[in-house]
């Protein structure tokens, strides 16, 4: 890219289903600032040139993982995406695959979340009246951090080449959520997690491509979660305890 | 048309506490604006407040300090009984919450860890690294999927069904397709978060409009203490994301232009932390000195703290700063400027969240209990959603119990209302000039520039009559796409016009209160003054502005003093 340059395209993906008949690419040009982000791009182009263009967003601030979409052949926050560091002319930018599109940049995103219910994602336990905290270690702590960090943006789901080609895997994202729970001191319920992520569309399908880890916004790293789990059950098996 | 029991506006830590709890008495449905994980709650990073008294430092500690805290936080504008109930309830909603599997981090011991925040008299902050918010939304979203919440997103709120003098639902868009639906229900709760917004600096989400608050102030109910806005005094320079106090609560400094702790200036005692009214001025007072950087900021330094100390305990932090604005803050100080943070006026609402109107409730941001009054302390907000949700949450539950027939009497009105809300989006629709945009921003700057840290009385005519202009522009500007189908532009045009409500209020108000409390400061009347001003600011809605009336404010057991730290 041309040290003097003070634009760049953005090659937009465009579909409306209620009125096109295909979806088409659409160029703008966007002027660039410092710290330029794709979000701040895309909200430029909102703003001041075409109303009619759909996107999600939310906190600007890779906190909320509401802008996943592909921009320049790479699932990415729109927000944490600096336009400079792209070093491109043009940046194309699409919705995330996979997902049925609702409009432009905006995909459904029920099936992704779909599947993180599957896994039951939540505790089983509730306050006790008169009980304070249940301990916990901060070194039992440390070993769900990372996993608690995940916010479910979808990028490592849309990174994933097992996810793209079986739509019943139940993919990174809601594995590393099964993960949380299992790596968690006080959750006590290994067994029915573990045959949730196991069934047949579950943790045996990742084939440790790695795709999730480069691009998780917030260095997660689902691909250990997933060998981990796959140890567990292993173990579980020949110990008898669990039968998938 | 759709009917529930309750129905909860906001997928927030408030909305989500709220659902939860009434959910365990009535059926539920929570409409937001976009999914709830992603909700402005998830941007929270320092923690929550409890007496627990769980590390060495904070041993006597007790809810009553925690309580004393707040209300010479607010600058004694807080109603004693109401922070009385928050900090009572307290330890009880954090232990709840890490009973449903919020990862707080730890003492050595295993209890929750407390950490040091701005205005608190004991480390008394109940937190998960520097990430509070999303855990805590994680949690809650959690429990809601295990309750078996009905959670609708992509709906937003368009208008409010009064009925009988009641409230009787809603009128909502859904986005997705841009068409209108009436939503019955016995209670509304609304949790829909603050309006940072209406500032061009503000460390809030894009979503942080208020929209919702002007609709229940369009509806009669009237708003208390809007001209009340924390201005929060480290937000990254640039793009204005927040930069947490917990990076001051584990010992970061801030340094001028000559490298000096200017802090010392201003709160010897408190240093960096002092409450963050007193810690916002004094930054901005620096840069308008001239001892800032580029006229513009100042350095936070977390140096000293070292590496390890940076990334075990303020990791996102360490992220914000490298990846927006460039700076390895292990060997850089990060550039900051004071942003506007949070709206601590709302809703006039009662300690179960109910308003002026029977059938309405709020929580949280968009509310007023008060227990913020004039100055929020750090650590109290998350602390207000939770309780105050869950308080909101059971009252709603009561209210629709019992009812018969109750909202469901009222199709032909709710009919009628989608009706009215199809013409106003077709009269949005037409040929006037394409605005919005402009307007928006227009408003963002006189609202930073002339009703921001400091104000004047000049300046706050100023915005008013600024206020006016675009009010009128407003009605003249048309959308350029009409199409219905995720049409942003309409959304943030329905934003818009919420929007300047609220700007409305919030100038008048400050107009109007000749006196500095907390978070409100006029150069021209630099004193707080009891005599005249110790009581709340009440906006209702009239055609030709705001009407402002004023209520006591409830003291219990501490009468006003001065505020030193």
């Amino acid at each position: 890219m041309p040290i003097d340059m003070n634009e760049v395209t953005f090659k937009v993906f465009r579909f409306d289903p209620e009125k096109d008949k295909k979806p088409h690419w659409q160029r703008y040009r966007v002027a660039l600032r410092p710290g330029l982000s794709v979000l701040e791009g895309l909200l430029d182009i909102l703003d001041h040139q075409d109303g009619s263009l759909a996107f999600r967003f939310s906190c600007r601030g890779a906190v909320c993982g509401i802008c996943a979409m592909y921009i320049a052949g790479t699932p990415r926050l729109a927000c944490r995406t600096q336009v400079a560091e792209l070093k491109r002319e043009e940046i194309t930018i699409a919705p995330l695959p996979g997902l049925p599109i609702i409009k432009d940049l905006v995909v459904d995103m029920k099936p992704f979340f779909a599947k993180y219910e599957q896994i039951r994602p939540y505790f089983l336990a509730d306050a006790v009246p008169g009980e304070k905290e249940s301990l916990q270690t901060p070194q039992q702590r440390r070993a769900l951090a990372e996993y608690i960090d995940c916010f479910l943006c979808g990028l490592c789901h849309a990174a994933c080449p097992v996810a793209a080609t079986d739509r019943r895997y139940l993919g990174p994202a809601a594995l590393v959520k099964a993960y949380r729970f299992i790596a968690d001191s006080r959750d006590g319920h290994t067994d029915a997690r573990l045959a949730l992520a196991l069934g047949e569309d579950g943790l045996w399908r990742c084939h440790t491509i790695f795709n999730c880890v480069e691009v998780c916004p917030r260095g997660v790293d689902p691909t250990h979660a997933i060998q981990e789990m796959k140890r567990l059950a292993v173990w579980r098996r020949l110990a008898g305890k669990t039968r998938p | 048309m759709r009917y529930y029991p309750v129905l909860v506006i906001g997928g927030g830590l408030a909305g989500l506490s709220a659902a939860i709890e009434a959910s365990s008495q009535v059926e539920v449905a929570l409409l937001s604006q976009v999914h709830p994980l992603r909700s402005h709650s998830q941007a929270a990073q320092g923690g929550i407040n409890a007496a627990l008294a769980n590390v060495p430092a904070g041993r006597s500690d007790d809810w009553e300090k925690h309580a004393f805290d707040t209300v010479k936080g607010s600058d004694y504008l807080a109603d004693q009984d109401a922070v009385e109930i928050m900090a009572q309830e307290a330890p009880e909603a954090v232990y709840r919450l890490e009973r449903w599997g919020a990862a707080f981090s730890r003492s050595a011991a295993g209890t929750l860890d407390q950490r040091p925040f701005g205005g608190a008299g004991f480390p008394r902050t109940c937190y998960a690294a520097d990430r509070t918010g999303h855990v805590l939304m994680h949690t809650l979203y959690e429990q809601a999927l295990r309750h078996r919440i009905t959670v609708r997103s992509d709906w937003m709120v368009v208008s409010i069904l009064v009925e009988e003098g009641r409230c009787q639902g809603v009128v909502a868009l859904d986005i997705t397709t841009g068409k209108l639906d009436a939503f019955l229900a016995e209670a509304v709760i609304l949790a829909t978060g603050g309006a940072g917004r209406l500032y061009q600096r503000t460390t809030n989400a894009l979503i942080c409009t208020g929209q919702p608050t002007a609709l229940a102030y369009r509806a009669g109910v009237p708003l208390k203490d809007m001209e009340f806005i924390q201005f929060h005094p480290t937000s990254l320079y640039g793009s204005n994301i927040l930069i947490s106090e917990g990076a001051r609560g584990e010992g970061g400094y801030l340094l001028n232009r000559l490298g000096e702790r200017f802090m010392e200036r201003y709160a010897r005692e408190a240093m960096e932390l002092a409450p963050r009214d007193i810690v916002a001025r004094s930054i901005q007072t620096e840069i308008d000195e001239g001892r800032g950087f580029e006229g513009e900021y100042v350095h936070l330094d977390l140096r000293h703290l070292g590496r390890e100390r940076i990334l075990e305990r303020l990791p996102g932090i360490y992220d914000i700063a490298s990846h927006f604005g460039g700076v390895d803050a292990a060997v850089a100080p990060i550039p900051v400027q004071p942003a506007q943070h949070y709206t601590m006026g709302g809703i006039d609402t009662n300690a179960d969240g109910e308003a002026a109107l029977m059938g309405l409730l709020a929580a949280g941001e968009c509310a007023c209990v008060s227990v913020h009054g004039a100055n929020r302390l750090g650590g109290n907000s998350l602390l207000e959603t939770v309780v105050f949700g869950h308080r909101a949450g059971r009252r709603a539950a009561t209210l629709a119990q019992g009812r018969g027939v109750g909202a469901r009497a009222h199709i032909r009105e709710a009919d009628a209302l989608v009706a009215d809300g199809e013409a106003r989006l077709k009269a949005i629709s037409g040929e006037g000039p394409k605005q919005f945009p402009q307007i928006r921003e227009e408003m963002a700057r006189a609202m930073t520039e002339q009703v921001g840290i400091f104000r004047t009385r000049r300046g706050l005519l100023e915005a008013q009559a600024k206020l006016q202009e675009l009010r009128e522009r407003f009605r003249a500007s048309s959308l350029r796409h009409i199409g219905r189908r995720f049409n942003v532009e309409l959304v943030r045009a329905l934003e818009l016009d919420g929007m300047l409500d609220l700007a409305e209020v919030v100038a008048a108000g400050a107009l109007a209160r000749a006196e500095s409390r907390g978070g409100h400061y006029r150069l021209d009347h630099r004193e707080r003054d009891d005599q005249r001003w110790l009581r709340h600011t009440l906006a209702s809605y009239t055609p030709r502005g705001p009407r402002l009336r004023h209520s006591e404010v409830r003291l219990t057991r501490w009468q006003p003093e001065a505020r030193v730290y």
